[in-house]
């Protein structure tokens, strides 16, 4: 077993005398530059989490409609076939890239990269800047669709051809599909644009003795799905452009001979399959682009809660990096039943099967790491204990839908909706909440309410379980998914009927309960306990500026040393239960007594 | 501590749930049941393994909750337990796929006394077509479809002369003999999905996709459409009627074959009977 605590003072010898004189970068000018074309990456991260937040409100809201409209049926006049698609749609679709990619990457990746590795700020500050203001525009672009003629497009988050640009569908022929498109190329390209700072601060940016494998798991998970996201955006930005030429100028990328409505459309000879193998090939690894920086992310939540080192660091790491890599050969499982040849079906289910085992061991090793540990039930430990239980629920039903021949009576069914729910939409949720709990003293000098935040916890974990664990078994009884009613099929039943109203009203609640959470942080602002500097007593350098929050600069006139990995938590003869990474700790004597 | 027993809750609760809640998969009506055995399967590994990682995490919460003067060990990495939980996972995951895969190959597999039944779909309706007396469909395009021709026969091809047509009506099949679905599509995609026989499979435009299944029991069975084709993919609804030989010999008497179609005293008869 290696010793993870090398750290220590003989590094620490190599390297010069800490310097950086202050910039005159640093210090912007006046109120404009410094709150709203701020180029300091912690401004730019509030405003991507506001922004991202801000727009995730508008799903749930959209959230509460479907449900109405499926635990009720027939009562709600307004909620017509087509809004109902609208609403799914618009609902998935803010949920996946501009809540929770947006939140992610530009929000946590912004605030924590440049402070954990210990570097002032990204490396292109400037395009860090722009890549919020592109963001920004291609929400505001979604937003517009709404009140476009023939409202947003109603195609479902998949955005499948032809339907999507078809007549049959909500917004295909209208403004709607266009927009959307436009929205999603400028999402892309404004990631782009902080995608690559996030990597090359992570390359080029630690400071001194901040090696690679001394990284907290958060820069790892977020640096890692910003890589997967360099690599999988492009499939998506090509297949937005093709169906914007399908739907303006009349190519046939994806449109071969069809018939619309007894008449003959000038389209043919496109594929509607190719479509789908670019959507997907970037839509598999944006699952995991979302769920990395969770992963990085809980393990330090579990790991300085638990006042424990995460269990398996090294193992922790190549899972990350090993499941990122894998995720870019199993897209295909999202279509084992689209009519691709089925020959595929045995090499996509190899390899979809396969990544569980890395997945597993992420999970063993969170909950290794709570074994002999000193748990403290702060409300991010709480929020942490959920993520594991909705992620390991999700990702165990994700072994049916990827072993192709279950996935037959599944697919395109609510059993599917619950699963990607769990695994993608309430336990990445989950850390972001706990992470928000977590951070919030850093950010704002301020701790949160705690009952508030207990009672949000609550609600939020079992409403969700409530909502989400009985889904599946509407979908094994037969419920496919994107229905605003479900007619009298045999299998509808009275009892079926009440457990979604059921699941309605506990969607309901659990959406009522994040007001709670708005509520604490809004008024936490001012009325919470101050915080100091380091109230959960961690590691990371975040925790150790000689600012909360910190200034611009991250870190006064010198950068830390690092000089030791991030989970020195309970080092045995040490005297607190804790030590800072830039801490140099005892003598090289010392240490060996 | 309250987390503690809740996790506990949540794991008696799931499994209550799956055991006695009135909500399950209808009873079959196909040879499919091997998929079904897989997924039982399925639901025994992955559900024992449910239970365990989230017992045992209670069970640490408990134990190891945070009271005065506790402190938490350093043990940075144990090689020998992570090496031994990654072969136990390899394992069980290879315990699933391997039956998984072998059903698959059945899936993909058609045997060849299988009959060749072509279903249309198309917004928001369901057509067949059935091959004739030669046993054999015709061949057929999207860019054929006109009202005279609902789903796209090529009338030069004497193959299809003798297929018989079956527009926004149900489908009959006999009980007991397999059949391959050949799947298309006039304008969206679409899908076959019916509960009882388990197997489904998107419809493509410009593509003939198939499966295949034996229908093993008598009676009538709902079609739904399981891929979004646009405002009335819910109510794209159709009918399997699963009959004995003789029922289904006295049904197929009834139907009108293509050439018969395509005379003019019956193309009255072809009303336009979309939604
Ligand atoms: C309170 C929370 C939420 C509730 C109650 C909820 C509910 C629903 C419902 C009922 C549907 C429609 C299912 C159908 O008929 O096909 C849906 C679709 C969807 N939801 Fe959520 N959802 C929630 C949060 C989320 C989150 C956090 C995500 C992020 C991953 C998400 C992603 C999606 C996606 C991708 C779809 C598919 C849209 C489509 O079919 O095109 N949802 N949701
Ligand atoms: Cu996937
Ligand atoms: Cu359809």
């Amino acid at each position: 077993m290696v010793n993870m605590v090398d750290a220590s003072p003989q590094v620490a010898e190599n390297i010069s005398a800490a310097e950086v004189p202050e910039v005159e970068l640093y210090h912007p000018k006046s109120y404009w530059t410094k709150y709203i074309f701020s180029q300091d990456a912690k401004v730019i991260a509030i405003q991507y989490s506001g922004t991202a937040i801000a727009i995730g409100l508008v799903a749930l809201v959209l959230s509460w409609l479907i449900r109405l409209q499926l635990g009720f049926p027939g009562t709600f006049d307004f909620i017509t076939p087509e809004a109902y698609y609208q609403f799914i749609t618009m609902h998935g679709m803010i949920m996946v890239v501009y809540l929770l990619t947006a939140l992610f990457l530009g929000g946590f990746g912004n605030y924590l990269i440049p402070l954990m590795v210990g570097a002032r700020d990204m490396v292109f500050p400037y395009a860090n800047m722009l890549s919020f203001w592109i963001y920004l525009l291609a929400v505001l672009v979604l937003v517009v669709s709404f009140f476009a003629p023939g409202g947003p497009t109603g195609a479902g988050w998949t955005l499948y051809p032809p339907q999507a640009i078809m007549s049959g569908t909500p917004g295909g022929q209208q403004m709607g599909i266009i927009l959307m498109l436009v929205s999603l190329i400028l999402f892309i390209i404004g990631f782009t644009m902080g995608g690559l700072n996030y990597v090359v601060t992570v390359l080029q940016g630690r400071t001194r003795g901040m090696t690679l494998m001394r990284m907290p798991l958060t820069v790892w998970g977020i640096f890692t799905a910003t890589v997967m996201a360099l690599l999988a955006f492009p499939a998506l930005i090509v297949a937005a452009v093709m169906m914007l030429f399908d739907r303006l100028l009349s190519t046939s990328f994806f449109m071969p001979a069809l018939v619309e409505f007894g008449e003959q459309l000038e389209y043919g000879g496109g594929s509607p399959i190719l479509f789908q193998h670019l959507f997907w090939f970037f839509g598999h690894p944006e699952v995991y682009i979302v769920a990395l920086p969770a992963f990085g992310i809980v393990s330090d939540l579990i790991s300085t809660h638990a006042r424990k080192n995460i269990f398996g660091y090294r193992m922790m790491v190549w899972a990350i990096v090993g499941i990122g890599a894998m995720s870019f050969i199993v897209w295909a499982h999202h279509m084992y039943v689209s009519g691709m040849d089925p020959y595929f079906g045995f090499f996509f289910a190899t390899t979809t099967l396969i990544i569980a085992v890395p997945t597993a061991i992420k999970v063993y090793n969170w909950v290794l790491t709570l074994w002999r540990g000193d748990i403290h039930l702060n409300v991010p430990m709480l929020f942490a204990i959920g993520f594991i239980v909705t992620f390991v629920n999700g990702g165990l039903t994700g072994l049916f839908l990827g072993n192709v021949v279950v996935d037959v009576p599944l697919s395109d069914t609510m059993f599917v909706v619950a699963h990607f729910h769990m695994v993608m939409g309430v336990a990445p949720i989950m850390v972001i909440m706990g992470a928000i709990y977590h951070w919030y003293p850093k950010v704002t000098g301020r701790m949160t309410i705690d009952w508030m935040g207990r009672f949000h916890f609550w609600v939020t974990f079992v409403g969700s379980y409530l909502i989400f664990f009985p889904m599946h078994y509407v979908g094994l009884v037969g419920v496919p998914r994107r229905y605003p009613e479900l007619g009298d099929a045999t299998f509808v039943t009275d009892s079926l009927h009440t457990l979604n109203a059921f699941i309605s009203v506990a969607a309901l609640i659990v959406g009522f309960a994040q007001l709670v959470f708005l509520f604490n942080l809004f008024w936490s602002l001012r009325h919470g306990k101050e915080a100091g500097g380091n109230p959960w007593r961690a590691t990371t350098l975040e925790w150790q500026t000689s600012e909360t929050p910190p200034i611009h600069g991250n870190f006064g006139k010198e950068l830390p040393i690092v000089y030791r990995w991030s989970y020195d938590y309970s080092v045995p003869g040490a005297p607190e239960d804790f030590i800072a990474q830039n801490d140099p700790g005892p003598t090289k004597e010392e240490a060996a007594r | 501590m309250t987390i503690a027993l809740v996790l506990i809750l949540v794991v008696v609760g799931s499994i209550v749930f799956h055991l006695f809640s009135p909500w399950w998969w209808t009873p079959i009506a196909s040879n499919w049941n091997y998929i079904d055995q897989t997924l039982i399967i399925t639901f025994w590994i992955t559900g024992v393994v449910f239970a365990a990682v989230i017992l045992f995490m209670a069970y640490c919460i408990f134990r190891f909750r945070h009271k005065e003067g506790r402190k938490a060990a350093y043990e940075p990495e144990n090689s020998r337990l992570e090496w031994w939980l990654t072969v136990v996972t390899g394992i069980g995951v290879a315990a699933m796929l391997a039956p998984g895969l072998y059903v698959w190959g059945q899936f993909i597999t058609v045997p060849d006394e299988a009959t060749e039944i072509e279903v249309l779909g198309q917004q928001w309706q369901w057509n067949f077509r059935l091959p004739g007396a030669d046993g054999q469909l015709g061949t057929s395009d999207n860019r054929l479809i006109d009202s005279e021709n609902p789903i796209g026969i090529n009338p030069g091809n004497p193959l299809g002369q003798d297929d018989v047509v079956i527009e926004a009506d149900d489908l009959h099949l006999p009980v007991g003999k397999p059949v391959k679905m050949l799947l298309r599509s006039a304008d969206v995609l679409h899908d076959f999905y019916v509960p009882e026989f388990r197997a489904k499979m998107d419809m493509v435009p410009g593509m003939v996709t198939y499966f295949w299944f034996t229908p093993t029991r008598t009676g009538t069975f709902e079609i739904l459409c399981a891929e979004l084709c646009g405002t009335g993919h819910a109510f794209m609804r159709g009918f399997v009627i699963v009959d004995t030989q003789e029922d289904y010999d006295a049904w197929l008497q009834e139907q009108s074959t293509f050439a018969q179609l395509s005379t003019p005293t019956k193309l009255s008869a072809v009303d336009d009977t979309r939604p």
